[in-house]
């Protein structure tokens, strides 16, 4: 990580005039710290994924097997048939460039591969060329008229091309936002990380999660009894900061809800914090109103890194949540803050894993609110639960506790353009803290920029990538923290937790990250607590130290 | 292109397509039956006798706009009155006077192109025909 | 790139010089004057059809819109009832925006780079105006045109008509349409070769049709302005065309032929190039669909089984682990241990 450059270097760095070669005739150039290692064999085969293999991206030769191109020819045909989003994605677009500089990977690297446009172009050239009759015709009159109207063969370098920058896209849809027909990159990232998967080309921060989520329930490999291991100890720290006892209940049957969230909240922090936020939560309410919950070691992720991989592997990945909510026998499911968990359980777990017709609808048991928004997939956002508590008046709360923080919020990308969530966190947030600050238009809601490592680029080794990406978000927190003195950034999303951490430390690290339930639990007043002298991170309160030093 | 195969929305879809097809297709069924004879600007025998107009006759069937606008800038604004053609014929620069003279017949004469091509010349927003005014 | 607009527009000139040319062999009316205009016309329908046929034979397996606004969840949160729209009736208002004006072009910003590592993000309203005026204005030539395909001309024509030379410039009267149309086709191809970008992913395919409308609408303009068609005599012709009973017209000249072969070459062309997306956006599954997706399940079609890591297994795997640590059980261990089971207390 120390040849990533510093932040002034990269920003004077960045360059929006295109190379003076066509895009066809510019070879990729697979870049150290751009792109991300290899899967694991181990961890490929361990889910059963085809042509595990050691390889390498910088090396020459890819190992693949011999027929690459029949399965990848035959995995398009197969993939156009099946989504009528990638045929008509693929036919539709004008190249009129309005997504161009709206990808946050392309604003911060300047390489005109990161447009949206042109990612999508990469698969298109190769439709045009295989699978429209105009791409035949044209292209066998010659090499130059299949350039003309933008058709390629499939080749070694065309792959890597499509490895290299398929995973420079965060799958945000901010570029689907301004495309006057709604073409999605996402889609075309989706599908075209299908076929790399095809013949065994993936990255190992996508893979790994995955075989650790199939096998332990979660992305970190967290096994069970480690999992409660890490809540106990977070129940200590609840007893330290507030005198209060907290015991969540693990895999506990004929509970009422099933409590889902990301793994990163039990493992890294800031997602702790939000992680206690959650544990305060229900623990006031529990005491309060008799709240039974419980959350689940088997279906301990929230997340779901198959999203990253192919449509199958997110199934096979998200339906514990089903599974685990209809062995337990509870009534519907609550879901922690999270993004792609988020895209996933809103627009795809009914349709794959359903119909969850073992639940109920969901209802408050403490407000009677009916949640007629999530009649049939029986799984609520802790933002909007929270939200209507809120409402409700269901919860006492010491604003004053965040006093010390100027908050302004980051929509995450799926929530907000996946899902419309853009209201019930605000709503919590300007309840539970004082002063809160938004960004500028054009950087929030629905034109909220990623944090810049999302859909599983959150590795190590990309990290110039990953500082390009987070470049536009940061760089609109620095307006606020210049203009308003923010100092705190919050977010409904785990990724955006660890990977916002580490961007606005490059780019503006006067600002920390937080999640919006870390707020909560540091407002809320747990029956029978003793006076807060720190927050949740165990830093002093101002302004509350002087009574206890007394 | 597979033939056999299932169309998804295809209720949705195939309304839609035959609504394009209609719209598309709106100038064939539109003319179904009814003849469109094309129109023959007719003659007057005064015209017929005076055998050439002011220009000759495809000049006058693609310009006389043109030459009615002039006549009309130089009698407003430079009350010139007088046209001369090129073989040095004079004429009164008039659209009553002159022009429905031998073309007795608007409805005949100008009317009958115009209507076909959708021409709504605004001639007649300030002039009259002396006959429809009679 | 510049090969890609050079091959366009020498593509266009010799559709050009084939017309113009053309027309004038023997038979070269006939050929140019009815044959390929029916011929442009069948393609085009047929074409159009079977393209979106062809898409539709392909399922929407998920509900995936865009959700542009706030999505309808607790009563007191006001919801962006067309941006996220949650029902048909938000659906229909956001297709008809986003078809009838161009809505999400509306939203195009510009991203610039600034001293003192800012950036800005302003307000870019020239792409939208411009592709409005484009499609607006090719869309109320088109419509005008009905005159040489009706007979008698509907009365709504000859409102549109005055309304579109409501300023009355020369004779015969200016249409602000087709002058509207040029000026929107030459931005478009401006903003191609001049913006770097936009030059970087253009390619031939973006060229060649822009080419061919300018030449449609040059020639057009030419026809009514300068050199003069015979207008009877081109209804007279068109009209046999639309009543099935073909027949050339004499003396219509040339430019016509040309200006009835672009037009022709544009059709036969349409259903296999990018000007697809006129029957593409209705069928863009991230616009044209409800954020209802947990509200009503969508049901998608192949959806197939697949491999899960069961409970069962999972449990299995970790259960001396979770036993220790307290955690519930479905099994106890089993007594594989021939041992006698140690009693408690």
């Amino acid at each position: 990580m120390s040849e990533t450059p510093k932040p002034d270097e990269l920003f004077s760095n960045i360059d929006y005039r295109p190379p003076s070669s066509g895009w066809m005739d510019t070879p990729v150039d697979i870049k150290k710290g751009i792109y991300s290692y290899a899967g694991n064999p181990k961890s490929l085969e361990y889910v059963g994924l085809p042509f595990a293999r050691q390889w390498n991206p910088i090396d020459e030769d890819w190992s693949l097997p011999e027929n690459w191109k029949e399965i990848i020819s035959k995995g398009f045909r197969e993939r156009l048939d099946r989504f009528r989003s990638i045929k008509v994605f693929m036919d539709i677009c004008v190249r009129c460039g309005a997504c161009a500089d709206k990808c946050h990977f392309f604003i911060g690297s300047g390489d005109p591969k990161n447009m949206p446009v042109l990612r999508a172009e990469l698969l298109r050239s190769v439709y045009r060329n295989d699978f429209t009759t105009a791409g035949k015709i044209i292209g066998s009159i010659g090499k130059n008229f299949k350039k003309i109207i933008g058709a390629r063969e499939l080749d070694l370098q065309v792959l890597k091309e499509w490895w290299y920058y398929l995973f420079q896209c965060t799958e945000c849809r901010r570029c689907s936002v301004f495309c006057p027909y709604g073409i999605d990159t996402a889609e075309i990232t989706i599908m075209g990380r299908e076929l790399l998967n095809l013949i065994g080309l993936n990255i190992d921060w996508i893979i790994t999660p995955v075989a650790n989520c199939y096998r332990t329930g979660n992305h970190l490999g967290i096994q069970p009894h480690a999992y409660k291991d890490m809540m106990d100890f977070f129940s200590d720290d609840i007893e330290e900061i507030t005198g209060v006892k907290v015991e969540p209940s693990f895999n506990r049957k004929g509970a009422e809800i099933l409590f889902v969230t990301p793994s990163g909240d039990v493992f890294a922090d800031p997602g702790t914090y939000t992680c206690v936020g959650y544990m305060m939560l229900f623990h006031y309410l529990q005491e309060k109103y008799g709240f039974d919950i419980t959350w689940s070691t088997y279906a301990s992720e929230g997340g779901n890194f198959g999203f990253f991989t192919s449509h199958e592997m997110m199934k096979r990945l998200n339906a514990k949540m089903y599974a685990e909510a209809k062995r337990l026998g509870v009534k519907w499911i609550i879901g922690g803050e999270c993004g792609h968990m988020w895209r996933v359980i809103h627009q795809y777990m009914d349709t794959m894993n359903g119909p969850a017709d073992f639940l109920e609808e969901p209802v408050s048991p403490i407000t009677g609110t009916k949640f007629e928004n999530a009649k049939s997939t029986k799984m609520v956002h802790i933002a909007e639960f929270t939200a209507d508590l809120i409402k409700h008046n269901k919860l006492e709360l010491d604003t004053s506790r965040n006093d010390h923080l100027k908050v302004t919020y980051h929509d995450s990308c799926n929530t907000s353009r996946g899902m419309g969530l853009l209201e019930e966190p605000r709503y919590v947030i300007k309840n539970v803290c004082n002063n809160y600050y938004e960004m500028p238009v054009n950087t929030i809601r629905e034109q909220t920029f990623c944090c810049g490592s999302g859909s599983g680029l959150n590795a190590g080794e990309n990290m110039e990538l990953r500082m390009q990406g987070g470049l536009p978000r940061a760089n609109a927190v620095k307006y606020v923290h210049e203009k308003h003195g923010v100092n705190m950034l919050s977010c409904i999303c785990a990724i955006d937790r660890a990977a916002l951490s580490a961007s606005v430390e490059y780019w503006v690290p006067e600002v920390e990250v937080t999640g919006v339930h870390e707020m909560v639990g540091n407002a809320l007043i747990l029956p029978g607590e003793h006076k807060r002298t720190t927050d949740l991170r165990s830093e002093p309160l101002p302004g509350m130290e002087d009574d206890d030093a007394e | 292109m597979p033939n056999n195969k299932k169309m998804y929305d295809k209720g949705k879809v195939v309304a839609g397509l035959c609504i394009f097809v209609v719209l598309i297709t709106f100038p064939f069924w539109f003319n179904l039956g009814k003849a469109a004879p094309v129109p023959e600007p007719k003659l007057s025998d005064k015209a017929k006798a005076a055998k050439e107009c002011v220009m000759p006759k495809a000049y006058m069937k693609a310009e006389h706009m043109q030459i009615l606008n002039e006549w009309r800038d130089t009698v407003v604004r430079d009350a010139k009155r007088i046209y001369t053609n090129p073989s040095g014929k004079k004429f009164n620069m008039s659209l009553s006077n002159t022009c429905l003279d031998c073309h007795t017949e608007k409805a005949e004469f100008c009317d009958a192109c115009h209507n076909y091509a959708s021409v709504t010349p605004y001639c007649w927003d300030c002039h009259i025909d002396p006959k429809e005014a009679k | 790139m510049n090969i890609s607009y050079m091959y366009s527009l020498i593509a266009v000139v010799v559709l050009f010089l084939l017309a113009y040319v053309g027309v004038k062999l023997p038979g070269g009316e006939v050929f140019f004057g009815v044959i390929i205009p029916y011929l442009a016309l069948i393609i085009f329908v047929l074409g159009f059809v079977n393209r979106v046929i062809d898409w539709a034979r392909s399922p929407v397996p998920f509900r995936i819109p865009t959700t542009c606004g706030q999505q309808k969840s607790l009563p007191w949160i006001k919801s962006a009832s067309i941006d996220n729209p949650s029902g048909t009736g938000g659906v229909i208002v956001r297709m008809i925006l986003e078809v009838v004006f161009l809505r999400s072009l509306f939203r195009n910003t510009k991203c610039e780079l600034k001293a003192g590592d800012k950036i800005s993000y302003e307000w870019e309203k020239w792409l939208w105006l411009f592709s409005l005026i484009f499609h607006w204005s090719f869309f109320i030539v088109l419509f005008r045109h009905l005159r040489f395909f009706t007979e008698p001309v509907p009365a709504c024509l000859q409102l549109l008509e005055k309304l579109d030379g409501f300023l009355q410039i020369g004779l015969p009267g200016l249409m602000l349409s087709g002058v509207a149309l040029l000026a929107a086709v030459t931005f478009l191809f401006l903003r191609r070769i001049l913006i770097p970008q936009v030059k970087y992913i253009s390619l031939g395919s973006d060229y060649f049709p822009l080419f061919l409308i300018f030449g449609i609408a040059f020639t057009g303009i030419l026809m009514r302005y300068f050199t003069k068609v015979d207008i009877v005599g081109a209804k007279a012709f068109t009209m046999g065309l639309v009543t099935l009973k073909p027949h050339i017209t004499e003396g219509v000249g040339s430019v016509f032929y040309v200006h009835l072969f672009f037009v022709s070459v544009l059709l036969a062309y349409f259903p296999f190039s990018k000007l697809m997306h006129l029957g593409g956006i209705f069928m863009s599954p991230t616009r044209n669909l409800a954020n209802t997706s947990r509200v009503k399940r969508h049901v998608n079609p192949w959806n197939y089984p697949v491999k899960i890591h069961t409970y069962e297994a999972y449990e299995d795997e970790f259960r001396e682990k979770m036993i220790e640590a307290g955690l519930p059980v479905e099994k106890m261990m089993e007594p594989e241990t021939p041992e006698e089971p140690e009693e408690k207390e």
